[in-house]
């Protein structure tokens, strides 16, 4: 049985629910089982926005991320926050564009990804969220690739049609990124 | 059909939609904001009506009028403003009239919080506003399930020409989760609607009241006493639950939506420990499952209730245990929800400190 128990955290507007629901999609389409839960209230405006995501092969309890397999804190707040959430060898990505310390956990995985400088590259800031996903899916094999395009592709729409080559280069970048840190 | 991942608040709505329902009447409130924003855009492209009232009065007395010229109708909302419906919830029942009515509960009393909650138990199973009457209660744990039971809902409602409401709590109605639309066909049997206010032009020229006054007492016992010969039917008919893992359980948890997910994953945790934990999850908690603990009370040691409230379902689970087996209450508040690991403690402590 494999289950990822996924938290992104960061501030309104970096696109966190939709880092979570391109999982919980692509995971859909695999046929897995899936949840996605924001986190909702007064928190949200202007503030800090969070989602768990559980994607697995067995009927899926509590939809509330607890002991994540990985957390992914896109500004600090969402480190300070849920640093502690991550389980012991589980990966904690950091945006460390925006993350000017290093975590306090020696018994997690961590990658510091310069997220909103790869998507700066890749031509807006806006796609920093897609390059996080890039590389979540490249450490953690959430999901396969294949199954994120389709996902990105699904969310995206006709409408929006014309946002999918920036979207796709960004996760691409993302997953290079993992690429060349780990040889 | 394909599977499709949506909000728990959408999905109840396209339920609704997919079971022929045509009009809803509500008013704003979290957390449960996706089920008037997805029927105010989609229901005028299936020849529907949407109408955002100016109050939850209003709202449910606008249901009350389209469900006695007949309509499938919905109307949704969250605690306090179920509460302001509760005087027109209580004259449908009197009326006898078929509505669906959501509940996605956040924390009270009073305006409280918009966190998730299950704090409405009572007023939803116990009638909720004046007289005697009934509403049948629906609280699905899933998105699924939601979808099902919403679809249910209306068909229940045809059925007993009585108010049936879908309870479940801002978890649910914030979750996403896959579902699955079939293609809706209303039950079988389902009486025809010859009640309905349309005018005499469809009545044959003979005049139709919808009424919940009854001034001689004579007659409004009578009236009462046929309201519950359908109570006893649907108590003898409508009970809906679940049992997980209960054939071997020392303990068995009893919770409902959002909190029987929880338990399960307790479940889980707690058969790691070597604890053996079962689930009896009511599915409609008005009729509630009174059958169900004769099935395992012989087997079990204990009972342990879990509910997002200070104990509600509690007293019912009293009723149905009967002084058999001891019962344990745990319960968060407030808009917290309990977590697992909370649950796993309770139940070790239930065993005198096993698997710790």
């Amino acid at each position: 049985m494999t289950e990822e128990r996924i938290i992104v955290a960061g501030f309104g507007g970096q696109g966190i629910l939709m880092i979570g629901k391109l999982l919980a999609h692509a995971g859909m389409m695999e046929g897995r089982n899936v949840t996605w839960l924001p986190a909702y209230g007064p928190e949200m405006r202007g503030g800090t926005a969070n989602c768990n995501v559980i994607i697995s092969d067995v009927l899926i309890g509590a939809p509330i991320v607890t002991e994540a397999t990985c957390v992914i804190a896109m500004n600090l707040p969402s480190l300070d926050r849920f640093e502690s959430f991550a389980q012991p060898g589980g990966w904690l990505l950091l945006n460390s564009s925006l993350i000017p310390r290093a975590p306090a956990r020696h018994d997690v995985q961590i990658l510091a990804i310069p997220v909103s400088d790869l998507a700066r590259q890749q031509g807006s800031l806006r796609v920093a969220n897609v390059v996080m996903l890039g590389a979540c899916l490249a450490l953690t094999q959430a999901v396969r690739k294949e199954s994120a395009i389709a996902a990105i592709e699904d969310v995206l729409g006709p409408s929006k049609r014309h946002l999918l080559g920036i979207n796709l280069n960004a996760l691409e970048a993302g997953m290079a990124f993992v690429t060349k840190v780990q040889v | 059909m394909a599977r499709k991942l949506m909000k728990g608040n959408e999905a109840i709505a396209a339920a609704a939609i997919n079971a022929g329902c045509r009009y809803f009447f509500g008013y704003p409130i979290t957390p449960q904001n996706e089920i008037p924003e997805y029927m105010s855009r989609e229901l005028p492209k299936v020849g529907g009506a949407y109408v955002q009232a100016e109050s939850e009065v209003a709202a449910i007395n606008m249901v009350y009028g389209a469900a006695g010229a007949g309509a499938r109708v919905l109307t949704s909302s969250s605690s306090p403003g179920i509460s302001l419906m509760q005087e027109g919830i209580s004259y449908i029942a009197g009326a006898e009239l078929p509505c669906v009515l959501v509940n996605i509960m956040r924390a009270g009393p009073g305006l409280g919080g918009v966190q998730p909650a299950q704090a409405d138990y009572f007023q939803a199973t116990k009638g909720g506003g004046h007289g005697d009457y009934r509403v049948l209660v629906l609280a699905p744990a899933n998105l699924q399930e939601a979808v099902d039971l919403t679809q249910l809902a209306f068909d229940l409602a045809d059925k007993y020409r009585n108010p049936v409401m879908v309870l479940a709590d801002g978890m649910i109605g914030q979750l996403m989760e896959p579902v699955e639309f079939s293609p809706y066909r209303p039950a079988a049997g389902l009486p025809p609607k010859d009640w309905a206010t349309t005018g005499t032009v469809h009545s044959g020229g003979r005049q139709r009241v919808i009424n919940s006054l009854y001034l001689y007492p004579d007659q409004l016992e009578n009236h009462v006493r046929a309201i519950f010969r359908k109570y006893a039917e649907m108590e003898r008919t409508e009970v809906r639950y679940e049992l997980y893992n209960c054939d071997q359980a020392d303990v068995v948890i009893v919770a409902y939506g959002t909190t029987s997910r929880i338990a399960r994953s307790a479940i889980e945790k707690c058969r790691r420990l070597g604890l053996r934990v079962g689930l009896l999850r009511p599915i409609t908690l008005y009729p509630f499952p009174l059958a169900a603990f004769d099935l395992v009370v012989e087997r079990t040691k204990a009972f342990l209730v879990v509910e997002m409230s200070m104990g509600q379902m509690l007293d019912d689970v009293k009723i149905a245990v009967a002084g058999r087996r001891p019962i344990s209450f745990y319960g968060r508040t407030g808009g917290i929800v309990p977590t697992s690991e909370e649950i796993v403690k309770q139940v070790q402590e239930l065993l005198g400190g096993r698997g710790a």
